[in-house]
């Protein structure tokens, strides 16, 4: 059937800001969505809160909406712009609810708005516990039995039914913790009583134990006609336990044969055929690895993660295939998109093995307890394609850029046999590196499959990897020969995990390679295992014989990504990526772009004239250079990811675009760029490098507190400091000696001005500033973490002045061409600059958005040489726009355990949400209320834990807010603050004090806000840090910072509130 | 042990023997599916085929006794990227390797797979040897050119007839070269089976009195077998004919239609066919290098592959005859076409 003639307006929800569970996977299937309605004719309204996205632009929907994922706003779009229909399943679990949400409320039906693809009923039918459970038992799929318990007799009945051993999970406990698994009654007994206490709520989910089973996935969809096929089906490396999200993935499955899996299959298309699914769905299985014995674990009735990554590990476009048949297409009416001559409905055929390596947050959370569990972790992930699974696998986690080339990590190699047991029993982030240790030492490969309970065929892979690993340890790189090497490339090896095993560089073994022509060769990826010809450019790279590249001798540009997402490298610069892609294209220019992070935009095929998913090391790089001997190589979207390859391509000589790797070198090295400021008489904080405690204290007396104390060797705000007093100075550079003395501490007057952030253009004659942000919360607060204001509201016309006579001084001096960010603090009618990037920030996609200038663009043009006074949008300093728009970070925290919530220099959070008003109040209050953090209701209770240094300035805050309706509950000394200025109070205790205590008025729901100010950060040992885990862990909002308080004071003097807001197309 | 495949064109790809080490020559194939090694390998429809997985990955789950599709495997000889020697699944019995071995059966492992198979996809199938011999490809040039695989029928039938008893319908199957999981299918279905040589003369199947006659699968162009179509001539209005793969080519034949060999064949688990009555596509399970390009009077198509448009099915406007050319039998691949069995039994009487 084609086009459904009703359907010519549709409401594709987003899926907001990015957070672990949810992350770019939405933009990529929602741009994907987009594309697919447009490319029929229908018009596309797009809400979603995220401007990071993609999706979000101009060129991928008609109307974009940049508003608050809630009922109220989305009902406001409807209204305005009177969709037809609504696509549900692309954004996400945050677009599912919203659309289950405003049909439940008769939204939908009020401006008869139908829902397109999979219906409402299907998806409560697939995401409501007992409505799935029960169509399960209809249809003879069997299911893991579990039941919520909330006393110890029921549970003993209920275990003693479903059997030993089973999962205690209690519900809502503070750090994840109470649960465990039972094997007896007596253990059970321990757990529950356990459980009961934890859980907030008192209660505890208990679940059959399917522990150790394998966890397989299958892509599955269907169309309205019933035809299903299934896209792919992946096995998980570790097995039933740990977050999908959190296991290493690989697709097809390795161990499965034919009958279990067809067995999954079958199981697959009757599950959706009953839910009745229109478009995609990922069905999860529980497989024992003895028998038959299976348990469906979950169905997701829409695009997901693991969709993302079917489609990128097939070249099968789900979301695409899955908005059409929200159209009224059927399977065999669908073109498939790489052949061009078959249709959709098919089932793809790998000949190759592909490997998701999730990536942890970890090295930003030190602290962080690191075990993995069925909560996801993970900020992103890497994908890597291979003839073989080492090669895959040896891809992917070089990919990691956690500094691994092999699977031999150094940490371990301390460790006792004793030791990495336990390691490998309670899994963390690095179980595969303490694995590869204990095979190192020779202990039973059977014994480690049967205590990890990973498959016997992965451990004879890693094993294999060790054991070559260890032969090149023992030999010299005189004991290379040709064949030998041929093989180590074949089974993925790096020159570089070569090289550091056998004590050479790896430009060694490089020329080796040379010398023997041992170089790769490149595969398509064409869904069908060769059997038809395939249009398909998206390749990866394998040693064997036959090369399917085509070299054209066009002007041709590459285009390095930016990896795997993660705190600080976020979607933003995939946006940047995409968009200069987009800008080469339309000067004719062949793209070529190479990545390898499977839920983005850039690795859809379709986006550049060639795909490489590759990891982004030198070597892989190198090797694709080589081939494809471009024009030039483009760095600056890439983020920290591309640039670091800017030194290593300027010793191979190769072109890169824009700023030099010289230039890059002005801006990232410390003495370089000293040395330019001074030249330039461009003041910033002088930090001064210190080698002991006393050297620091001196020093400090000499600046006046408070200071700013961080790392040498780090960039960007890790493990960086502001401590107020000698005490809390004394603290940070005692721990930072004790960990590190080799290296000196910086030492900085803290300025406790506005912080002040550029994204600028330099053509190295002019540069042309979009937009000049400035920042809520005063220095000291990581950029990233700081809710941002644009047009800025409190900078005076000289101070701009100021910022663009830098901006050009930096911009030319440094010889930028293309983009820089540089970040100001305003301190006393004073300007300094605190950081500089040569390259595109997190910043760009939202000012591109709201400025109305293509930055990108613009800068991918300047970079090929063009002028700014030729592009159209001037130079200087760009107009203001009227409306005004405010940056929001949303935070993961509450995800990771043990994790510092409050702010500070480093930065926590994963995404952010984009507040648009006629005013800064109403631009802000649309902002908390995307980032879910306002307190809407009237008589809200706060709770308030100040510091000596901030009381003073806390205290009209909180009389204002007091005025307003809020009622406080403090500690002690922060009560009577409040009551001697005439606050009633409700006095708390102490943490360390008998119950109740602070905790339990936290855990007990009593408080909607908790104000805390911390002493100091990542110090797990003080009262603050349990008081913010307590409120982040029960969902009461935590803010840390007295300037957020005051901007969400000031909206409530407002009184603003939603139903007098507009919403704004930011298309048109 | 380094070992050669050389085509009859002459490429030749350099690789690594395994199983039984002696030469082997063959028609050169390739097989898509992901899963289901061990069911092609003893697939008897392959016989004299050497056959190429395009999966990379081979012998993971290693060999158990229960998925046997025929007592033994029926490969000239097997080629994969590279085969796995300690295999992981709780039903894994014996390493590829060895049961090869024991099988006389030679595999090639470590050649750039997809690189012959897009040779094949672009040349069609072509016979090959397998050789451990540092040989040129003038050398065995003749050798090659030499390989006839018409007696395939005779070698792969069952020598005698046998019943299994059931409570329901009588079919009687041809076997051409039958895979097991067709007499499981109609099994399941409580059917009693007779199982008939392929040369069986149509008066012994007659007489035998069953309800539905049954033509297997098979190697081989059918063309060849004209014995046995003049055999299945003798049956049609007298009983109820179904069959599969080369049983519908052999249908065809008997009924005044051609059928013509395919560029390189449809052999993996993911072919969409769709049935025209009921407009559904099924991804089916597919092995097969000839097919009906020119349908009989008064029978109709009724599955189409969706992929070439190919025929995939038919029926007889008037008689009880109706035949696939895939195979709903699965075994390896997708059962969601095991609905034709029961469409099968449909035409018993």
């Amino acid at each position: 059937m084609p086009l459904s003639e009703d359907i010519k307006k549709v409401l594709v929800i987003g899926s907001g800001p990015i957070v672990i569970g949810q992350a770019a996977e939405f933009d990529y299937s929602g741009t994907q969505a987009c594309e697919a309605l447009k490319e029929e004719g229908v018009e596309v309204v797009l809400i979603n809160s995220n401007p990071a996205t993609i999706m979000t632009d101009k060129e991928i929907a008609n109307k974009i909406y940049l508003e608050p994922l809630t009922v109220e706003f989305v009902e406001k779009v409807i209204a305005k712009e009177r969709p037809d229909s609504l696509l549900a399943g692309m954004g996400g679990q945050t677009g599912l609810n919203l659309a289950v949400e405003l049909y439940d409320k008769g939204i939908l039906e009020k401006y008869n708005v139908k829902v397109i693809g999979t219906s409402i009923e299907s998806i409560k039918e697939g995401e409501d516990r007992e409505l799935f459970r029960n169509m399960m038992n209809r249809i003879n799929q069997p299911v893991i039995q579990s039941e919520i318990i909330t006393d110890m007799e029921s549970g003993k009945t209920f275990a003693s039914k479903i059997g030993y051993p089973v999962i205690v999970r209690p519900a809502y406990t503070l750090g994840g913790t109470g649960g465990g698994i039972a094997n007896n009654e007596e253990e059970l007994e321990q757990i529950l009583a356990l459980g009961f206490q934890l859980s907030t709520i008192g209660q505890v989910l208990l679940e059959k134990s399917v522990k150790g089973w394998k966890e397989i996935e299958y892509e599955v969809i269907r169309d309205s006609f019933g035809n299903c096929i299934v896209v792919c089906n992946m096995e998980n490396i570790d097995p039933v336990g740990i977050h999908t999200g959190d296991s290493i993935v690989v697709a097809p499955s390795q161990t499965l044969s034919d009958k279990e899996y067809q067995m999954l299959r079958s199981a697959s298309i009757d599950i959706i055929n009953a839910i009745g699914i229109e478009g995609g769905c990922n069905v999860q299985f529980a497989l024992d690895p003895h028998s038959f014995e299976y348990a469906v674990i979950e169905i997701n009735p829409r695009v997901s993660r693991s969709s993302a990554l079917a489609s990128k590990a097939t070249g099968y476009p789900i979301a695409k295939v899955a908005a059409k048949i929200a159209l009224g297409y059927g399977l065999d009416e669908i073109k498939n998109a790489i052949t061009q001559r078959t249709y959709a409905c098919f089932e793809p055929s790998l000949d190759y093995v592909v490997i998701k390596i999730p990536k942890w947050p970890f090295d930003k959370f030190q602290g962080a307890d690191r075990a993995l569990g069925t909560k996801m972790m993970a900020t992103g992930e890497v994908m890597s394609i291979g003839s073989n699974f080492e090669a895959a696998l040896l891809k992917g986690i070089r990919s990691l850029e956690i500094g691994k080339y092999s699977l031999e990590h150094k940490k371990f190699r301390e460790l006792s046999m004793k030791e990495l047991k336990e390691k490998v029993i309670t899994p963390d982030d690095e179980r595969i590196f303490a694995l590869a240790e204990m095979l190192r030492r020779d202990y039973k490969i059977n014994k480690v499959a049967e205590i990890t309970e990973v498959d016997k065929f992965f451990i004879e892979k890693f094993k294999s990897i060790v054991e070559e690993e260890q032969r090149l340890r023992f030999s010299r790189i005189g004991d290379l020969d040709k064949e030998w090497l041929y093989k180590l490339k074949k089974k993925g090896f790096s020159d570089k995990g070569i090289a550091d095993m056998l004590r050479v560089s790896p430009e060694d073994v490089y020329k080796l390679r040379i010398i023997w022509g041992i170089i790769p060769v490149y595969k398509m990826v064409d869904t069908c295992g060769g059997e038809f010809e395939a249009l398909s450019p998206y390749y990866y790279s394998t040693y064997e014989t036959e090369d399917e590249v085509e070299v054209s001798d066009k002007k041709k540009v590459i285009v390095i990504g930016s990896g795997p997402i993660r705190i600080g490298q976020g979607i933003e610069f995939d946006y940047a990526s995409v968009h200069c892609i987009i800008a080469l294209k339309k000067l004719g220019i062949e793209t070529i772009i190479i990545n390898n992070n499977p839920e983005t935009v850039s690795t859809d095929f379709n986006i550049s004239d060639k795909l490489y998913f590759e990891p982004l090391t030198e070597e892989d790089v190198l090797n694709i250079i080589e081939k494809e001997k471009p024009n030039g190589v483009i760095l600056q979207f890439g983020g920290q990811t591309a640039i670091k390859l800017a030194e290593f391509l300027k010793e191979k000589n190769i072109p890169t675009l824009g700023t030099t790797a010289d230039q890059i070198d002005i801006a990232e090295d410390r003495e370089k760029f000293d040395e330019l400021l001074e030249k330039l008489k461009i003041s910033r904080p002088k930090g001064k490098g210190i080698w002991s405690v006393e050297e620091g204290l001196e020093e400090a007396k000499r600046l006046g507190f408070p200071v700013l104390v961080r790392p040498s060797y780090v960039i960007g705000g890790q493990g960086m400091e502001i401590t107020h007093d000698e005490k809390e100075l004394i603290y940070y550079l005692s721990n930072a000696f004790q960990k590190d003395k080799k290296n000196p501490i910086l030492i900085d007057k803290y300025l406790m001005g506005r912080e002040i952030e550029v994204d600028a253009i330099s053509d190295g004659e002019d540069v042309l500033i979009p937009g000049i942000m400035e920042h809520l919360e005063r220095a000291g607060v990581h950029s990233g973490d700081s809710i941002t204001i644009y047009p800025s509201q409190n900078i005076c016309p000289n101070i701009k002045e100021k910022i663009l006579e830098f901006t050009k001084k930096i911009a030319l001096g440094i010889g930028i061409k293309g983009m820089i960010n540089i970040q100001f603090i305003e301190f006393k009618g004073e300007l300094y600059v605190i950081e500089v990037n040569p390259r595109a920030s997190r910043t760009v996609p939202y000012i591109s958005k709201v400025s109305n200038v293509p930055i990108v663009d613009i800068a991918t043009k300047v970079m090929l040489g063009e002028k700014l006074r030729d592009l159209g949008y001037g130079v200087d300093i760009y107009k203001e726009p009227e409306l005004v728009s405010v940056k929001v970070p949303v935070f993961s925290t509450q995800k990771l355990p043990r994790v510092e919530v409050s702010l500070g220099p480093e930065m926590k959070s994963t995404g952010e949400v984009l507040g648009v008003g006629k005013t800064i109040y109403e631009a802000l209050y649309k902002g908390f209320v995307a980032a879910n953090m306002f307190i809407s209701k009237t008589e809200s209770t706060i709770l308030a834990t100040i510091n000596d240094h901030d009381k003073e300035e806390f205290l009209p805050i909180a009389k204002e807010l007091y005025n307003l309706g809020f009622k406080f509950v403090a500690t002690s000394k922060t009560a009577r603050l409040l009551r001697n200025a005439g606050i009633e109070v409700k006095e708390v205790r102490k943490l360390n004090e008998e119950h109740p205590n602070i905790i339990d008025v936290i855990k007990n729901g009593e408080v909607d806000l908790v104000v805390n100010t911390p002493t100091k950060g990542n110090d797990s040992k003080r009262d603050g840090f349990h008081i913010r885990r307590a409120a982040i862990e029960r969902n009461i909002g935590v803010i840390t910072a007295l300037d957020t308080l005051k901007a969400m004071e000031n909206v409530k003097i407002k009184g603003i509130d939603h139903e007098e807001l507009d919403v704004f197309d930011l298309a048109n | 042990m380094k070992a050669k495949l050389i085509l009859e064109k002459g490429t030749t790809f350099q690789g690594n023997a395994f199983g039984y080490l002696k030469d082997s020559i063959g028609e050169v194939v390739f097989n898509t599916g992901m899963t289901g090694y061990q069911e092609a390998l003893t697939d008897p429809s392959y016989y004299g085929q050497i056959v190429t997985m395009t999966y990379p990955l081979i012998g993971n789950c290693g060999i158990n006794l229960e998925d046997m599709e025929s007592k033994s495997p029926k490969v000239k000889g097997i080629i994969v990227r590279e085969k796995c020697s300690l295999s992981s699944n709780f039903r894994s019995e014996l390493e590829i390797e060895d049961y090869l071995k024991q099988n006389k059966i030679i595999g090639l492992e470590g050649i750039d797979t997809r690189a012959l198979t897009k040779i094949l996809r672009n040349n069609g199938t072509m016979k090959g040897i397998i050789t451990l011999e540092d040989v040129s490809y003038e050398e065995v040039k003749n050798k090659i050119e030499a390989f006839s695989n018409r007696e395939a029928i005779q070698r792969v039938t069952t020598k005698e007839k046998y019943v299994i008893e059931g409570s329901g319908k009588h079919v009687a199957i041809m076997d051409f070269g039958m895979k097991q999981s067709i007499i499981r299918s109609f099994l399941n279905r409580k059917c009693k089976v007779t199982v008939f040589p392929a040369s069986t003369n149509a008066e012994e199947v007659l007489n035998a009195n069953p309800d539905l006659v049954f033509l297997s699968s098979g190697p081989g162009n059918p063309e060849d077998l004209t014995d046995i179509i003049e055999n299945i001539k003798k049956i049609v209005g007298k009983k109820p004919i179904v069959g599969i793969c080369l049983g519908h080519q052999l249908l065809a034949l008997s009924l005044g239609g051609k059928t013509a060999k395919l560029k390189f064949g449809h052999r993996g688990c993911n072919h969409p066919v769709k049935d025209l009555e009921a407009n559904k596509v099924y991804i089916t399970s597919q092995n097969h290098g000839y097919h009906v390009n020119m349908m009989p009077e008064n029978m109709k198509v009724t599955h189409i592959n969706l992929n070439d448009g190919t025929i995939e099915g038919m029926k007889h406007n008037s008689l009880p005859i109706f035949s696939v050319q895939f195979h709903p039998e699965a075994c390896p691949g997708p059962r969601d076409s095991d609905y034709i069995f029961d469409k099968f039994m449909e035409y018993a009487l």
